[in-house]
């Protein structure tokens, strides 16, 4: 039951961050489609996500936004509205299409395949010493895993720093 | 900033830290990790860059100096890991259940993963308000 008022609330913040024409409200509304998701993770028993989605979801993209962005954006309405909506609506149709076979083969809804995951669960307080379920799968038993997910994080604050040097160096 | 968000700024920013730390440390028991108290180690930072100018902050870290610092979280990381690859996770370190130090090598990654997260996000929003700020002035 709070689970769907908090589906219906998102649903009203992000039509309404789509609509509205100012930048910081827009974001706001954004912001609060973010603090309903973390509520419902809550709600679906999962703190460490919620804790995770609060912060970057909310927190960063406020900041963000509102100490780099000055003006309002630039709104880009006119032209080319029928490319846009043939390619969305062949997009949309590609998904469904590849979407319906690969469905089809997924387990049903609350019936997980439980044959490595099982053991993970057996396993992941003694062998690890971990209390948290989830951070002992994610760093002790996939901790291959998260070298790879900080690589591609590691990546990407590189790419961000060469591609505005390199910007700054164009300005001048 | 005006005077109110300075002092406020000033009181918490401190509280912002410790907490950000305090999840980073705790991730193996209870909820948290690496990555959130990574963030909100970046956060204080950036609460501070709102607060005071950026002059304020760029003189104890600057932008190379985050990216160093993000370098030597991933540095770290990857010494860890092979470390917890060789090594099993009973003998790295206490790895009792609910004793003080627990977990094995799992705190250890946490923290490598922290400073890389951190770091990096803070140098990242340092390069995104100094070009933007550059262009208008």
């Amino acid at each position: 039951m709070e689970l769907h008022l908090l589906l219906l609330f998102m649903i009203c913040a992000s039509i309404l961050a789509l609509e509205l024409k100012d930048l910081i409200s827009s974001v706001i509304a954004l912001s609060a489609v973010g603090l309903g998701l973390s509520l419902s993770f809550l709600i679906l028993k999962a703190p460490n996500l919620a804790i995770t989605q609060l912060v970057v979801e909310i927190i960063c993209v406020i900041i963000l936004i509102r100490a780099t962005i000055n003006k309002d954006l630039p709104l880009v309405k006119d032209g080319r509205w029928l490319f846009n909506t043939i390619s969305t609506i062949s997009f949309i149709a590609c998904f469904l299409f590849f979407a319906y076979f690969a469905l089809k083969e997924l387990p049903l809804f609350g019936a997980p395949l439980m044959k490595v995951s099982s053991e993970y669960l057996a396993g992941a307080l003694k062998d690890t010493g971990s209390e948290n379920i989830v951070t002992a799968i994610k760093f002790g038993f996939r901790s291959f895993d998260s070298l790879a997910e900080l690589a591609v994080f590691f990546t990407a604050v590189i790419g961000v720093l060469a591609i505005t040097r390199k910007a700054a160096r164009n300005d001048e | 900033m005006t005077l109110i968000v300075k002092t406020v700024t000033r009181l918490t920013v401190g509280l912002i830290l410790i907490y950000g730390i305090f999840i980073v440390l705790e991730g193996h028991i209870g909820p948290g990790g690496g990555f959130a108290g990574g963030v909100i180690i970046a956060l204080s930072f950036i609460h501070l860059i709102l607060a005071f100018g950026k002059e304020a902050v760029l003189k104890k870290l600057d932008q190379e100096r985050a990216l160093f610092f993000a370098s030597l979280g991933g540095l770290a990381f990857l010494l860890f890991i092979s470390f917890g690859l060789r090594q099993s996770h009973r003998s790295f370190g206490g790895s009792e259940n609910f004793s003080l130090f627990s977990a094995g090598p799992i705190p250890f990654y946490e923290i490598a993963s922290s400073v890389l997260v951190g770091a990096g996000l803070f140098a990242v929003f340092l390069v995104l308000i100094l070009s933007s700020r550059g262009k208008e002035g």
